[in-house]
Formats: C-alpha cells, sequence, structure tokens
C-alpha cells in the first residue's frame, strides 16, 4: 500500500528535476530545508531521523540536492522527505514536507481490532513492515 | 541536470535550424550591462580584456549548445593575484554577476570567505565545516580571500589541507554550479600553488591584478568623493595630486584602500575645521568642499 505523507503524495514520485524545483522554490521564499528518514511508516511516527544538520542559508538548491541523493544512496530503502521549514515570526514551522524516496515495496498495514468492555471496539493501526527490527524492514 | 533540461527547452524555441543570432544572445543574457559597468573600474586592462574573453567564451558555448554542439561546460575556476587594495573583491563581485547573466551558475552570489570559515578546531570538525561554506555557496562564486593560509607548511598536523582535498574535490565534480576564486598576494599564491600542483592545474585562469598607476589612483579618489558627495577645491586637488607619490612610497601602501583611508582623515580634519570656525550657518558648498588643508595637513607631507 502506497504511503501518502506530505505534500505531492497523491501524485507518481517526483523527478529528481522536480524534486530540484522544490527545493528551489522554497528557497526562494527563504525556507530552510531539512532532509529526514526513517523506516517506520506509521503514520503518527512524526520524527524521523535527521540527516545531517538543517541547512540554513542556501542560496541555490544544488547544495540540498546533493544531501538528498547522499541521503538516497546511503538508505535506498527507506522513506525519505525533504521539509522546508519558515522560521518567520509567527510560524516558526515546517510550511512543506514531501517524500522524495520510498522503499520498493509498501506492505501497508494491519487493522487491529480490541474487543473491550461492552462490546466496544478499540482500532489500532500496525506497519506489516515495522514488524521486524529497525534497519531491516525493508531488505 | 534540470539546467540541461532548460537548455534543450530553449533550442527547442530557437527556430532557426543551422544558425545562431550571437548578438540576440548577448542582448537576453544582458551581461553587456554588467561588462558596461566593468568598464567603469577605472584601471585594470588586463583583467578586463580576460573578463571581456571568458564573456565570450561563455557566449559562444551557449550558442554551441542552441545548436546541439557538445563542447563540455569550461572551467572557470580562477585565481585573483595582486597587491592589497587593487580590487579582487570587486571584480570578484561583477564575476558573479556575469557568470550568472551567462547562466553559467544559477544565482551569482558571492560568498566570502578566509581560513576561519573553512578550516576547523580539532579531527573531525574541518569536512563538516568546509561542505557547509561550500553548500552556501552552491548556484554561486565562493571567494576565499588570502587562500595561502589554508596551508601552513610548518606544521604538518594542519587540517588546511583537509578542506584544501574537499574543495578539490568540489571543483571538479560540481563544474557547472560553482566557481571557486582564490585571491591573495602574488608571492604567496605562488609558494601556495608550488606546495599544491593539484590545485594550481585546477583554475583555468590565473588574473594578475596590477598596482594603479598615480594617475588612476587620482580618477579612483574623485570617484569615491563623488560617490561619497564630496567634492575638492582647486588647492586641494593640488594637494591630492601631491600626496599620492608621496604616500606611494609609504611602507604598507594599499593602493586604491590607502585612498579611502586618506580621504576619511580629510573628511575628519574637514569636519575638525567646519567645527572650529565657530560660524553656526554653514552652506551646502562649505559642508561638501574638501580644502587644500585638510590634505595637507597629512603626516606624508611632514
Amino acid at each position: 500500500m502506497r504511503i501518502t505523507q506530505g505534500t505531492f503524495s497523491f501524485l507518481p514520485d517526483l523527478t529528481d528535476a522536480e524534486i530540484r524545483a522544490q527545493i528551489d522554490y522554497a528557497l526562494g521564499l527563504g525556507w530552510a530545508i531539512g532532509i529526514e528518514y526513517t523506516d517506520d511508516p506509521h503514520p503518527r511516527n512524526c520524527y524521523w531521523e535527521m540527516w545531517g544538520n538543517p541547512l540554513f542559508d542556501l542560496r541555490s538548491g544544488t547544495g540540498a540536492m546533493t544531501e538528498v541523493l547522499a541521503c538516497r544512496k546511503a538508505h535506498p530503502q527507506v522513506y525519505i522527505r525533504v521539509n522546508a521549514f519558515d522560521a518567520t515570526r509567527g510560524f516558526e514551522t515546517t510550511r512543506l514536507s514531501f517524500i522524495v524516496n520510498r522503499p520498493a515495496a509498501e506492505p501497508g498495514f494491519l487493522l487491529k481490532r480490541h474487543e473491550m468492555d461492552g462490546r466496544r471496539i478499540q482500532y489500532t493501526l500496525e506497519s506489516y513492515a515495522a514488524q521486524a527490527p529497525e534497519g531491516r524492514r525493508y531488505e | 541536470m534540470s539546467m540541461a533540461a532548460a537548455e534543450t527547452s530553449d533550442s527547442a524555441g530557437c527556430a532557426a535550424g543551422d544558425s545562431v543570432d550571437l548578438s540576440k544572445l548577448l542582448a537576453d543574457s544582458q551581461v553587456k550591462a554588467v561588462l558596461d559597468e566593468l568598464d567603469e573600474l577605472i584601471g585594470l586592462e588586463p583583467i578586463k580584456t580576460r573578463i571581456r574573453d571568458i564573456a565570450a567564451l561563455l557566449l559562444v558555448e551557449r550558442a554551441r549548445k542552441h545548436l546541439g554542439l557538445a563542447g563540455g561546460s569550461p572551467s572557470l575556476h580562477m585565481c585573483f593575484t595582486g597587491n592589497p587594495g587593487t580590487g579582487k573583491t570587486t571584480v570578484a563581485l561583477r564575476m558573479a554577476q556575469i557568470l550568472h547573466r551567462l547562466g553559467y551558475v544559477r544565482k551569482g552570489h558571492l560568498i566570502a570567505v578566509t581560513r576561519d570559515d573553512l578550516v576547523g578546531q580539532y579531527i573531525g570538525h574541518t569536512a563538516p565545516k568546509t561542505k557547509e561554506v561550500l553548500k552556501k555557496a552552491m548556484g554561486g562564486v565562493l571567494f576565499i580571500d588570502e587562500a595561502y593560509y589554508l596551508y601552513r607548511p610548518e606544521n604538518e598536523r594542519d587540517y588546511g589541507q583537509e578542506a584544501i582535498e574537499i574543495l578539490l574535490q568540489v571543483m571538479e565534480n560540481q563544474r557547472d554550479d560553482l566557481v571557486v576564486i582564490l585571491a591573495g598576494y602574488g608571492d604567496r599564491m605562488e609558494a601556495f600553488f608550488r606546495s599544491n600542483p593539484g590545485l594550481s592545474s585546477r583554475i583555468a585562469h590565473h588574473l594578475d591584478f596590477p598596482d594603479y598607476r598615480p594617475q588612476e589612483l587620482e580618477e579612483i579618489a574623485q570617484r569615491m568623493l563623488h560617490a561619497m558627495q564630496y567634492r575638492l577645491s582647486p588647492a586641494a586637488a593640488a594637494a591630492l595630486r601631491d600626496y599620492i607619490p608621496l604616500r606611494m612610497r609609504q611602507p604598507h601602501f594599499a593602493n586604491a584602500r590607502s585612498i579611502r583611508n586618506a580621504l576619511d582623515r580629510a573628511r575628519l580634519r574637514q569636519a575638525n575645521r567646519l567645527f572650529a570656525q565657530q560660524e553656526t550657518l554653514l552652506t551646502r558648498d562649505e559642508l561638501m568642499t574638501i580644502e587644500g588643508e585638510d590634505l595637507r595637513a597629512s603626516r606624508v607631507f611632514a
């Protein structure tokens, strides 16, 4: 099942040129780029691993693009996303976030039903991939 | 890669099958305005010629790309040598604009750094530091002032060598989106290149900035004063003419920079003189004019 998180996730995967264009757009607005990766696709998992430091003060997307490619080379089979952080007072938050790499096979989620008291049911999502230990989930 | 894509779409837009209008290309790139601005700089003839050559090369390269002739983008890393105050930084700034207008770099900003910005303080600190600076400079020009400080032969464990190696690597790989300009005094630069031959061979353009002649320095002084909205009285102009050759013989003469400092001191004296006059009503003319005595009070006349 294809994970749809962040901007553009219902579109076909972005090409490198399109990623670059998005990064340039974000830099043009003065946002800082951060690259993050994870192998836990759960939608509530919002704290991904950081790939290096956030890239402040970039003028052109070339530097950020090198980092994206380097991260993809080091972790070809995990989710990688690019975040664009807006430091403007009042925002001070991520304004744009999109996935730039995903594993070849995404096994999807198991919907777990827990019987609670009085026939009440509690639902939980569990990723099939996350059943394997960290680092061996998409081998 | 997106640059290559832009180029192909460009050539698709170029209807003529077998010819390119060079003058139209020149007009489109707006590089002429920057070249004209460059002409406003006084002196520096060999530098201007070389920059014109580079601009022509890039323009022709562009025309060739329109017709699908692959030449590979030329290497444009440069080395500026010259005495202090000969305009190295100023020219580097213009260079960034020219390269941007000709589409060689994407943004055309100038990041000026020295050894401190590149070299770290402990093991493992240098590489990330240098890489970060390089990332910031991508799409523009990285100007490394006094580059010879990167290499300290007296200390074989110096981290400067590491910074040089990373620089070399990037200068090789990112040929199309980063231009590195090394700058420094001529003799020390030469020694630096002798001990780092790899660096020298990767730099295509070695530009030597000549010292200014007295006549040129005088023009520069006039230009600076004009920019600061001052003017010289006839006596002051004569004083300046006497001052320049005297100052040139002094130690630590730094060409245009020394002239700027001299003018700043003259402004100081002018302010003092006006203040001492005890006349509360000053005309616009008085406020703008630097008199002969303001310059003559300099210690070089002593």
